[in-house]
This record gives structure tokens, sequence and C-alpha cells, in this order.
């Protein structure tokens, strides 16, 4: 069963191509008393091809609640009895949380939106919001607004924004049964827009929709195609009155397994620890994940739920010796 | 407290159910990593922001509250 990871020292820690999905699924597959030793390679790769940086980013809503979409693990769909109310974030307020973020040292601060894509409010709003933010806070700015047209990419590159994101959430063959409003390949036009628009693309997703372990392969296999700059990984949090509202949090084992197999299915790749990562890892996986191929965390608060005290995660990158990565680097 | 209050909590902020006396095991289990989502006071749905440092919910008739990490 180590064959695997034999074969990824060489071909992913020494050459830095990353597993196909067939490799991915052996990872994924493997037994426990393996698993501090896949870690361990996911961390080489990590510091080899990455560095021991980490990227520190924080994460807003700009607009929560009311989305149209039925993506079937998220509160802010206004088709389920979620009890979550839509709410618009004023520019002042907006500016204050990317003082806030700065002041970590996060060097990124991404702006989000529940909506199937942006209208012409939101854009305006997004527009004010960059222009604030620019003119008051020493950050990069990246995006989360959902599908784009042609013209809301060029507008967003014009305004500055430097990252998108969009995340496909599941592997292809399970999407239909996460979301039925809109499809995966509408998703990935949208990455393909912004990618050929120069922003940077952030695309992952959620483990523990009830994807099996061969689609998680398949999902770190077509990310690994997209060749995303950043992926976000996020671990379900069974949201109340969703239809996923009952679903049992991912195994902390197989948690692991899967960050140290997307690692080495993106040996390049910021890899970034995000929603639910508390409630499946608890305080000992943020260690374990950062020493396991992660290299980004978001600190602070999600969108609708809370995470760690920012400067519990800041701790923890000291102890790790882990510097967190300064704005100048990724200019 | 704002005036028109009861003295006491009638309702759970997670769940929006009656509160037994002691509360909802589950959702106090819950509530560090969530904000309220149900007045308190009188079950209405709040509108909440999460902010990275903080949150606020308010409710239309009881006011705002607001949190810290």
């Amino acid at each position: 069963m180590s064959q695997i990871l034999d074969r990824a020292r060489g071909q992913v820690l020494d050459s830095g191509t990353g597993l196909d999905e067939a490799g991915v699924l052996e990872i994924l597959r493997l037994p426990d008393e393996l698993l501090p030793a896949a870690l361990q390679l996911a961390h080489d790769v990590r510091m080899r091809w990455c560095g021991p940086e980490v990227e520190v980013e924080g994460i807003v809503s700009l607009k929560t609640g009311g989305c149209p979409e039925d993506c079937h693990f998220c509160s802010q769909s206004g088709l389920f009895a979620s009890p979550v109310r839509a709410v618009w974030l004023d520019i002042p307020s907006l500016v204050k949380a990317a003082k806030q973020t700065a002041a970590t040292g996060a060097t990124e601060f991404c702006i989000v939106a529940a909506v199937r894509g942006p209208d012409a409010r939101l854009m305006k709003q997004l527009r004010a919001g960059v222009e604030a933010i620019r003119a008051e806070v020493d950050i990069q700015v990246a995006a989360s607004l959902g599908m784009l047209t042609q013209e809301q990419v060029d507008d967003m590159v014009d305004m500055g924004i430097h990252r998108y994101n969009h995340n496909l959430e599941t592997a292809k063959s399970y999407f239909p049964n996460v979301v039925t409003t809109h499809s995966w390949e509408e998703r990935w036009d949208t990455l393909r827009m912004v990618r050929e628009s120069g922003m940077e693309v952030c695309c992952g997703g959620i483990l523990g929709l009830g994807e099996t372990l061969e689609q998680r392969a398949e999902f770190a296999g077509q990310l690994a195609l997209l060749q995303p700059h950043e992926v976000p990984l996020n671990f379900l949090n069974p949201r109340p009155g969703t239809p996923m509202g009952d679903r049992e949090v991912v195994d902390p084992k197989d948690a692991l397994r899967a960050i140290a197999a997307f690692r080495l299915a993106l040996p390049h790749t910021i890899l970034r620890y995000a929603g639910g990562r508390e409630i499946t890892l608890g305080d000992l996986g943020t260690r374990e994940g950062l020493l396991g191929g992660i290299n980004a965390v978001i600190v602070g608060n999600y969108l609708t739920t809370l995470g760690r005290p920012a400067t519990a995660d800041l701790d923890l990158l000291v102890d790790l010796s882990m510097p967190v990565k300064a704005l100048s680097a990724t200019l | 407290m704002p005036a028109g209050k009861p003295v006491t909590s009638t309702w759970c902020e997670r769940c929006g159910e009656a509160l037994p006396a002691g509360g909802h095991a589950a959702c106090a289990a819950a509530r560090p990593l969530e904000p309220p989502r149900y007045c308190r006071w009188c079950r209405r749905r709040m509108k909440v922001q999460v902010l990275p440092a903080g949150w606020s919910a308010t409710c239309v008739e009881h006011g705002r509250l607001d949190g810290a990490p």
C-alpha cells in the first residue's frame, strides 16, 4: 500500500508533477497507520514547491442570504427554510472589515455575495467598496459573486480585483446531487473567462457532501486540470434548514487524508483551509493540516458562521515557524 | 436591556424553538461557532451580519446584539 507513497515521492516531491485521479484515490484509501507518512510527504511537497510561507485571508459577505440558487449545503439559499435572512453590508462597514483583516497581517480580503451572478446594483456596490478599501487599506482585494458575464469579468479587471473565487464545489459527476439550478459547466465557463482575463483563479469546493472517495479523487483531478492559483478546501458544516443539514461531518482522518491527497494532486497550488475545519478537525486539526500540505488559511469568521479567533491561527503559525506571506510577495 | 423586553429568554437563539430550563444542549454546543439567528425574546428571525472579527444581529422589535469572535 505504501507503493503509492514511494511513487508520489518520486513524481510529486522530486519532479513537481501532481498525482492523477487514480493516484489520489490510492491516497484517499490509505490505512490509518500510513496517514502520518502521507501527511509528512504532503508537507514536504508543500515546502519544496511552495515554501514555508502561509497566505492569510479574511472574507466578508457583502450580500447575505436570499440567493435564488439551490446549493444543498448552503444556508443562504432563499429556497430552503434556513434562518439566514437577506442583509446587505454598507461600504463603511466593508472598509472596517478590510482594516480588521489587514490588522491580522492578512494579504487577501475577499468580498463575497450570495447570488447566482451579480446584477448592476451589486457591481456598483462592489466598485464603490473596492475603491473605498483601496483608498484606506493596504491589502489585495478578491471577489466571489457567482457566475459572471464577459463584461462583468472585464469590469472586475478594471476595478483591480486580483483574484476571483468561484468554487466547482464537488466532482462533475456528483454536482447534480448538490445543485440543480445551474450546471457544473456554467461554473467552468466563468472560471475560463476569469483565467483568460488575467485575474488569478481561486477554485475549490466542499468535502463531505455525500460524494464517494472515487468522486473526491475525480474532483481533485478536475481541479488539477484547471490549475487554479488557489484551492480553498471546505468541509461540510451542516446548516439547519438545508437539505444537507442532517449530514454527519467528515471523519477527521478522512479529512486529513483528503488534505494530503489534494496537495499531492496540486503540488504548486495555494491550498487553503476554509470553512468547516473547526467543526471537522478541531484545534488540533488546524496544526495537523498545516503540517500536512495546507499553506493558506482563512482567519477569523466566515460568511454566516464563526471561526477560531485570528490570534489562535497566527500564534500557531509562529509556533510552527511558518511566516505569514508578506503583501509584497503577492504583487 | 431595551424597554419592552421580558426579563427572561424564551426562545433558543439558534433553532428558534422554545427554550426549556437549561437550554438546548446541541444548540449551546454549536453557538460558539455561530451567531444568534432568532431573537431570544420574540422568536423573530434576526438580520445577522458576520464580519471577520465579530457579528451583529438585529431584531426589528428588540434591537441589536453585537458579538466578538
